[in-house]
């Protein structure tokens, strides 16, 4: 009596995810690492100065100028994506690190103490995210300008009531399980419950959070600097550029789209990893509901 | 149920107030002096003050918050400093209600077309789960999740307005036009806003839905015979109700972020790009009046959903 | 003539997430004929539940058949397509699942769901349908048959639920009922009832069924023949009374003696009272504590409750589901701290919470939970859970704990290679017996076991139980043993205390309270306790308790006795107004009832 004839079987749906996704996770893998060294080794690979004029036409050809062309200004196109890389990604990376740290004490400590500390925080958190962030972020700038620290911070710190949520809740679902309630009964300070027992347990979902985080630290601050609030001319970055270049568009140049599709390229990279990652821990879904 | 809902309907109001202490306290008190921001660096001593005068800057924050929240309830948004020359003053809520119109169109029009579709895709692709069908949807989701929102409406420009001249590239409105005759420049905005909002959602609805599918007694109704239409329909999907509202709700809210990068792409005449503007010039009154129509809107949206959540759900319909 | 259903060598393979394909069904056969009731017995990973779902010819995500024949009427339902499958589902074969909770949808009517099989494989009309379902609560003896199926499944009783699920499952007269371990999750006086309204309903339709449990004498009431699972293959297959009576496999022999494990050679006396050498000063006191869970308004759930813990002595807790015992081993151990009262350790009053404590304070009692599985950090080897007690109260440098843990670890006989393994690695007892080094490591005095054996296998719990007693006969500790399991605490403690409802109802040496039972309550729950033997449940359910008592809830009352709205000797105006006294029979001895002693003996004589 043969196998597969019968049921179909949950290999079946198993390995055409399977294969398709690694193959996927690979690439993307490799398209990160490949930015990732753009971003670092930046001025070593730029092939001009940043603000360098190299033509007096605007949106002129590639090949002319540069590999990509030029910009509105005649600026190399190819050197302000690879320094657009480094400021981007530079800055999103900073964001990501400070709003984790903040969130996941935050968090943690939250879940942990429970208590009037919790409705404190939970409470705070709760008023800063009832601002669309965008708001926020607009509000803040409206004040305090767009310089690189308050843009850096105010992005932090809205991701940072994001993580907050996110480690609360998880540091709730594993506070909850006998071995804490062991450590509490043991005499443990809230210290060491939350490295040794809490943390060790949230690592796999936190690791898909930060993917997350980074996409959306990305994507926001290139939309502040596509709106003019970010990063501010001459510096190089990628949202800032689109908005430069817009008026390219007219003129059939692709200019604006390159840095866009570099966004576009990282992101979704990022998801797909995300994605995979998530999906190794996950069962699959009963095929009956498939029949 | 019913102290349910008042006590969330507190909750809001509660919520609302804290946000307007916070864009109070965030455009007025933080530090960046208002008078400098709009007379400029150079402005003489004398008309600093006179600014400052003029705004009753001396006077305690709470008194100017008091009379701010007192202004907004009343519908005296203030003056805006930036489209006002002295003798000519602009008000506030004149500059918003020549806009509001447009934006509200242009959420609507994308929330109409994205919910629905959004969540068929989401429903189509759990029932689907691990085909073809589903991973396409998966993998056009993720697509559009991971471009920004410039980048679509910077190619749907690229080849519809330019290449193809089907739609004008800049979003010019005349006064006096009617709703048909706007059409065609709002095609553009409305799709590209439609396309982010999309993504978020079907993935959500997905995910909710492939969670209940999950269930316990999803598998007893399986057992039971039920065949696979009935079980989606009238099993899984009244309990998907409630995620799915969340779901919605969430990126309804997503999709105010979305309008302020539409607008701006577009140059579309609405409240966002007019907020934009505002915070470039830090014309604070403007700043305040819009933030707080944007949070309203917002914390409505995610009441709505709550609410909706409430009673849809028969353990709160019926208490034991 | 043929059987009804006939299972030929089947095989069934399993995958767990991210692992290779395993059999769990290896070559099972089988057969069930008409009117007769097929018990499957087997712990946990055995294959029953697999089989059970086998004749629905449904398998598990993740499963899948990989052999073998299902034959239902004849007729092979693996060999048929996903569709034809459908009608024999709900239809002819019907399956009850173990938790009713879990089986109804939360979001649709009861009757919505009762009558479902038969709107959807159009048998009946829908009126017809209904009106069938109203008859059959009724035969259920469910309370208001009309309005029934309006409710949604969050309105009526877990018990009640249950019964639903029968209701559901008869709806359409099937030929074979599927009830897969209905009553496991059931308190031992709950069980009876639903064990009953089970068998009613079997007889009315005289369909077969296949009754599949771990619980050998929850089976003996109910199963013609018994089938006896371990590992996905048969040990021993026969009639009731053959099993029964005389099992032939060391298997089932194994079961058996699990299920009643014999008394203490001490006879439960134990040895605190015999030996001279133990102290008189109480180790563990608990005076009149009250706790109970909230914020603002708490809701009590222990009221006024005494216990008296000498050196080396087993002090066993009683009670069921909501009467408060795990939340006593919360408050001795300061995670939930007291509303009134003192728990007091070698004549010091301790802090309430557990962070106000001193760590010796805190070394010297220390608790092991229900759940091994949660109970361990599963990013931590065993050596570290072990070994960081040793750290936190002894400051034991690294060296001296790799050997202690080696000890320790053969103190609870596991080998000492698993100090370096994870907890994901290791079966649900030996993680328990990873959780009792762990405590006793710290050498405390007293250990609170709340609920040890509870979640694990008839067999692997058994032997958690041994090694309980075996550790106390050579270590010396005391235990505070929580359970609902009557007959395991009869077999271990020096003393019981019954809990009923946050109080204590009876208190005393273990012979004392048990033969005979004073307190009706206690009554209830012995009387409850399944015997091995057949035509037990006919005789249990005549008994006054039965009527009177079981069908009931739990209330936690403020005032007057809690047992008093199931109590069969209940005064009117003095049980539910008055908290019960509490009275001496002789010394130690202690019961709580409004009605005298005697009195209470001679209902036990009349009996």
């Amino acid at each position: 009596m043969t196998i597969d004839a019968q049921v179909p079987s949950p290999v079946r749906v198993d390995k055409s995810r399977g294969s398709g996704f690694q193959t996927a996770a690979w690439i993307a893998f490799t398209v990160l690492l490949f930015w990732m060294l753009v971003a670092l080794f930046a001025p070593l690979i730029a092939p001009y100065g940043q603000g360098e004029l190299l033509s007096d036409d605007s949106f002129a050809l590639a090949g002319d100028v540069g590999l990509l062309g030029g910009d509105y200004l005649g600026r190399d196109i190819l050197t302000r994506v690879v320094y657009g890389a480094q400021m981007t990604l530079g800055l999103a990376a900073i964001i990501t690190v400070i709003g984790f740290a903040v969130g996941i004490a935050l968090g943690f400590l939250a879940a942990v103490s429970g208590g009037i500390v919790d409705t404190v925080l939970s409470r705070s958190i709760d008023a800063v995210m009832a601002f669309p962030s965008i708001m926020l972020a607009l509000i803040v700038i409206a004040s305090l300008g767009t310089s690189l620290e308050v843009l850096v911070l105010t992005i932090a710190a809205i991701e940072a009531t994001r993580v907050f949520r996110v480690s609360r809740a998880l540091a709730m679902d594993i506070g909850v399980m006998d071995f804490v309630e062991v450590a509490r009964a043991r005499g443990e300070g809230l210290w060491w419950i939350m490295r040794r027992e809490i943390f060790p347990n949230a690592t796999g979902p936190l690791a898909a959070e930060v993917g997350i985080r980074f996409t959306y630290a990305i994507l926001f601050i290139s939309a502040l600097s596509f709106l003019g609030l970010g990063v501010q001319p001459p510096n190089a970055d990628w949202g800032s550029m689109v908005r430069e270049n817009l008026q390219g568009l007219l003129f059939g140049s692709f200019a604006p789209l390159i840095p866009a599709a570099a966004i576009a390229t990282v992101t979704f990279s990022i998801n797909l990893i995300v994605d995979w990652f998530l999906h190794k821990s996950n069962r699959d879904i009963s095929d009956e509901i498939l029949q | 149920m019913l102290t349910l809902i008042v006590r969330r309907l507190m909750h809001a109001i509660v919520v609302l107030w804290v946000v307007s202490v916070l864009v109070f306290a965030a455009t007025e008190v933080l530090p960046g002096d208002v008078a400098i921001a709009i007379m400029g660096q150079n402005a003489t001593p004398e008309a600093l003050e006179a600014i400052r005068d003029r705004l009753g800057l001396h006077r305690p924050a709470p008194v100017r918050y008091v009379e701010w929240l007192g202004g907004l309830i009343t519908g005296d948004l203030g003056i805006s400093l930036a489209n006002s020359l002295p003798g000519l003053e602009m008000k506030v809520s004149e500059l918003i209600a020549e806009r509001i119109d447009d934006t509200v169109r242009l959420a609507g029009l994308a929330a109409l077309v994205s919910v629905p579709l959004s969540v068929l895709l989401g429903l189509i692709a759990a029932m689907t789960a691990g085909s073809r069908i589903d991973r396409t949807i998966q993998g056009a989701t993720l697509c559009s999740l991971s471009v920004p929102e410039y980048f679509v409406a910077a190619i749907l420009v690229m080849i519809l307005a330019v290449q193809l001249r089907w739609f004008p590239v800049i979003s010019s409105f005349r006064t006096g036009q009617t709703f048909w005759q706007m059409v065609p420049a709002m095609v553009l905005p409305v799709v590209t806003l439609t396309i982010s909002v999309m993504a978020h959602m079907t993935r959500m609805t997905r995910a909710a839905v492939l969670n209940v599918l999950a269930s316990p007694y999803i598998e007893m109704a399986i057992l039971k015979g039920v065949g696979r239409s009935r079980i989606i329909l009238l099993h899984a999907l009244p309990n998907a109700l409630a995620p799915i509202f969340n779901v919605i709700a969430l990126n309804l809210a997503y999709m105010i972020s979305g309008v302020v990068i539409v607008e701006t792409v577009f140059n579309f005449p609405g409240m966002a790009n007019l907020m934009v503007g505002a915070v470039s010039v830090r014309d604070i009154p403007l700043v305040q009046a819009c933030a707080m129509i944007f949070c309203t809107a917002y914390v409505g949206l995610n009441l709505t959903a709550d609410l909706l959540s409430i009673v849809v759900n028969p353990r709160l319909r019926h208490p034991r | 003539m043929t059987a009804l259903l006939e299972i030929d060598d089947l095989w069934v393979e399993g995958r767990p997430p991210g692992g290779d394909f395993q059999s769990i069904v290896k070559g099972v056969s089988l057969s069930v004929n008409r009117g007769e009731v097929l018990a499957l017995i087997g712990e946990s990973g055995s294959g029953k539940s697999t089989i059970c779902l086998a004749a629905l010819a449904y398998a598990r995500p993740g499963c899948r058949f990989a052999g073998g024949k299902v034959l239902l009427e004849g007729q092979d339902i693996l060999a048929l397509e996903a569709e034809d499958r459908r009608p024999l589902r709900g239809a002819k074969v019907a399956y009850v699942a173990q938790s009713a909770a879990a089986a109804f949808n939360p979001a649709l009517t009861i009757g919505r769901q009762v009558t479902e099989v038969a709107r959807t494989h159009g048998l009946m009309s829908a009126a017809d349908a209904d009106r069938r379902a109203v008859e059959t609560y009724r035969s259920l003896d469910l309370p208001m048959p009309e309005q029934l199926g309006r409710l949604y499944p969050h309105q009526v009783s877990g018990g009640q639920l249950q019964r639903l699920m029968a209701a559901m499952a008869v709806s359409c007269d099937p030929m074979l009922l599927l009830l897969d371990e209905p009553t496991t999750a059931l308190d031992v006086t709950t069980q009876i009832e639903v064990l009953t309204a089970f068998k009613a309903v079997i007889k009315q339709h005289n369909s077969a069924a296949i009754y599949v449990t771990h619980d050998l004498s929850v089976v003996a009431q109910i199963a013609d023949r018994i089938i006896v699972l371990n590992d996905g293959m048969i040990m021993e297959q026969g009639t009731t009374q053959q099993i029964v009576e005389q099992p032939t496999h060391d298997y089932t022999k194994k079961l058996m003696m699990a299920v009643r494990p014999p008394p203490r050679s001490t006879a439960g006396g134990g040895t605190a009272r015999t030996d001279p050498s133990a102290s008189t000063a109480p180790v563990l006191e608990v005076r009149g504590i009250t706790a109970g869970y909230g914020r603002v308004k708490k809701k009590i759930v222990l009221r006024d409750v005494d216990l008296t813990v000498n050196s080396r002595q087993v002090v066993g807790v009683i009670g069921e589901s909501g009467c408060g015992k795990s939340t006593l081993a919360r408050v001795i151990s300061g995670l939930l701290p007291q509303v009134s009262g003192e728990i007091v350790h070698n004549g010091t009053v301790l802090a309430p919470a557990v962070e106000k404590r001193s760590k010796s304070e805190i070394q010297s009692i220390q608790i092991v939970f229900q759940m091994a599985d949660v109970a361990l950090n599963p990013r931590q080897r065993i050596r570290d859970i072990i070994g960081r007690p040793l750290e936190f109260y002894m400051n034991m440098g690294a060296a001296a704990r790799r050997e202690r843990v080696g000890e320790l670890l053969e103190l609870v006989e596991l080998p000492r290679e698993f100090a370096t393994r994870f907890p994901k690695e290791l079966s649900g007892g030996e993680k328990q017996r990873v959780n009792l080094a762990r405590a006793l490591a710290a050498e405390p005095d007293v250990i609170l076991c709340d609920e040890v054996a509870s979640s694990l296998d008839t067999v692997v719990g058994a032997a958690i139980i041994e090694l309980l007693k075996d550790l106390q006969e050579k270590l010396g500790v005391a235990y505070v043993f929580i359970s609902h399991d009557l007959s395991t605490v009869a077999s271990f403690a020096d003393e019981i205390m019954v809990l009923y409802a946050g109080r204590v109802v009876e208190r005393g040496p273990t012979m004392d309270v048990l033969s005979p039972p004073f307190h009706p309550y206690t009554r209830l729950l012995l009387s409850s306790v399944p015997e091995i033997r057949q035509g037990w449940l006919e005789d249990v359910m005549k008994t006054r308790e039965a009527i009177s008592g079981i069908s009931r809830e739990v209330e936690l009352t403020e005032v007057g006795c809690p047992f008093f709205a199931r109590c069969p000797l209940a005064i009117v105006g003095t049980c539910d107004t008055l908290p019960a006294p509490l009275q001496q029979t002789k010394v130690g001895h202690l019961v709580a009832c409004h009605r005298d002693i005697e009195d209470l003996a001679g209902e036990i004589i009349q009996h």
